[in-house]
């Protein structure tokens, strides 16, 4: 029977299925001295780890790196955390590392080493999981010890800085096997019956021992779990603890924890007394423009001086009135002209006119004027018009311009 | 007044959103003014919050309903 032939690729593949099927492979905890430490100017850290007849090849990624708590060097002896797998393309297997922790560190220190990068490698840690706190909370529930300092400080400080918010005490132990029950009870109560917009839960100050109920993998999921945002508070400053690490915030100190949870109502105070000043001054800046305009309008003339107007329509009367006077007399004057030479020209025609240039008007007796000569007979009466008065005549004789008489 | 019903946290937002109209000018005197007052108003009952707030402190037990009930905190230092 032919052996199938395979390519580089598909034997590396295949070696990697291999690796992956081995569950002790993908969370191992190994011991040995580092050597060629280098990192990258990706923030990865390469590095290999040996002891005096073998060595492994290592890579711990930036996002892990960066929460190492001591600067590794090649010689130190070192416990690493982490899966192995195969690198394909150089055909190599490596540890994939995700703690470490230099020599000579305690059970509990190992421990918390390995929690943490199995739960860093499951996500638990996630920024993307962290959700945002309430900016003014109304209600924060606070599970830890109602005995000890950390208790009485935050309730201090939130009722200094922000009286408003209500507090609810949710007592627990904080050490001891039944500590990390307890404070998972608590957590998981507190969301059942949303009994507060905010969980800060922690303790003060203590040996690794005593803060190792928040180091406890229950309790980190329980935080993972909390709908309600969680502020950890475990301890003094440098103390690091897995809730730490799974928590939406963490604070230092418990008192820290109040501080981050509230805001100051000193400063709320300020915020308010500017946004008073802001509001005033731009009414005030808004009226005093409106005022500036009114200003402006008044004193144009029509507003100052309302008869103004009046005066200057009275004179424009003033002008039309004079000009329909003297069109007026106009009209009446060449009416007046018209009718002198209308009276002249009449008079020029007046028949007592004419008679007063010596003509003189016939008329028979019944009045009729006579135009003619050719109308008279001889005897006939006649009645003569002057111009001062007139005569009754006879005609004697008739004698008519053509030579005819009668 | 429905000022009264809103949270510190709601109540400075619309105080805020008042502030930033205000500056704008962009809205009729009238319903500037109107504004100017709303915003005194909140920023009275802000104050007096705060002026008001005593905190309140209590501890949580499981009632038999494992409902939370509400105890007095004692000072136990």
């Amino acid at each position: 029977m032919e052996r199938p032939v395979l390519s580089v690729s598909q034997l590396n593949e295949r070696v990697r299925s291999q690796l992956e099927l081995d569950p002790q492979l993908s969370d191992v905890c190994v011991r040995g001295e580092l050597s060629n430490y280098k990192i990258y100017p990706s923030g990865h850290h390469y590095f290999t780890l040996k002891d005096s007849e073998s060595s492994l090849r290592c890579v711990m990624f930036r996002a892990q790196a960066s929460r190492l708590r001591f600067r590794p060097e090649s010689g130190m002896g070192v416990t690493a955390f982490g899966r192995v797998a195969v690198y394909p393309r150089d055909g190599v297997y490596q540890l994939y590392c995700n703690a470490l922790t230099p020599e000579g560190t305690g059970d509990l220190q190992i421990a918390f080493e390995q929690l943490k990068a199995k739960l860093a490698s499951e996500g638990l840690f996630d920024e993307s999981h962290k959700k945002p706190l309430p900016a003014f909370p109304e209600r924060i529930a606070i599970i830890t010890s109602s005995a000890g300092a950390a208790v009485h400080d935050m309730i201090r400080i939130l009722g200094r800085r922000w009286p408003l918010t209500k507090v609810l005490l949710l007592p627990v132990r904080v050490q001891g096997p039944e500590a990390p029950p307890e404070i998972v009870g608590a957590i998981r109560y507190a969301n059942e019956f949303h009994v507060a917009d905010l969980i800060i839960t922690g303790r003060g100050g203590g040996s690794i021992e005593d803060l190792w109920a928040f180091n406890d993998e229950r309790v980190a999921r329980a935080i993972y779990a909390s709908e309600l945002p969680v502020i950890s508070a475990v301890g003094h400053e440098p103390d690091v603890t897995i809730s730490d690490y799974v928590a939406d915030r963490r604070a230092s100190t418990p008192s820290n924890a109040a501080e981050i949870a509230v805001p100051d109502q000193e400063e709320i105070r300020e915020m308010l007394s500017s946004l008073s000043v802001r509001g005033d001054q731009a009414v005030r800046k808004r009226l005093d423009a409106l005022r500036e305009r009114l200003r402006r309008y008044q004193e144009k003339r029509v507003l100052s001086d309302p008869m103004a107007g009046i005066d200057d329509r009275r004179q424009d009367l003033d002008h039309i009135q004079q000009r329909l006077c003297s069109a007026e007399e106009r009209i009446l004057a060449g009416k007046k002209q018209a009718f002198i030479r209308l009276a002249s020209s009449l008079d020029a025609m007046s028949p007592l006119r004419v008679l007063s240039r010596g003509y003189a008007v016939a008329a028979d007796p019944s009045g009729d004027i006579i135009k003619s000569a050719s109308a008279l007979e001889a005897g006939q009466k006649l009645q003569l018009t002057f111009s001062d008065g007139g005569a009754s005549c006879r005609v004697e004789r008739v004698h008519l311009d053509h030579g005819g008489e009668t | 007044m429905s000022e009264q019903k809103l949270s510190f946290e709601q109540a400075l937002e619309r105080l805020d959103e008042i502030v930033r109209h205000l500056e704008k000018g962009d809205l009729p005197l009238n319903n500037s003014l109107e504004l100017f007052e709303e915003g005194t108003g909140l920023l009275k009952n802000c104050s007096a919050m705060l002026d008001d707030a005593e905190q309140k402190v209590v501890k949580l037990k499981k009632g038999p309903d494992r409902k939370p009930e509400e105890l007095p905190f004692d000072e136990e230092l």
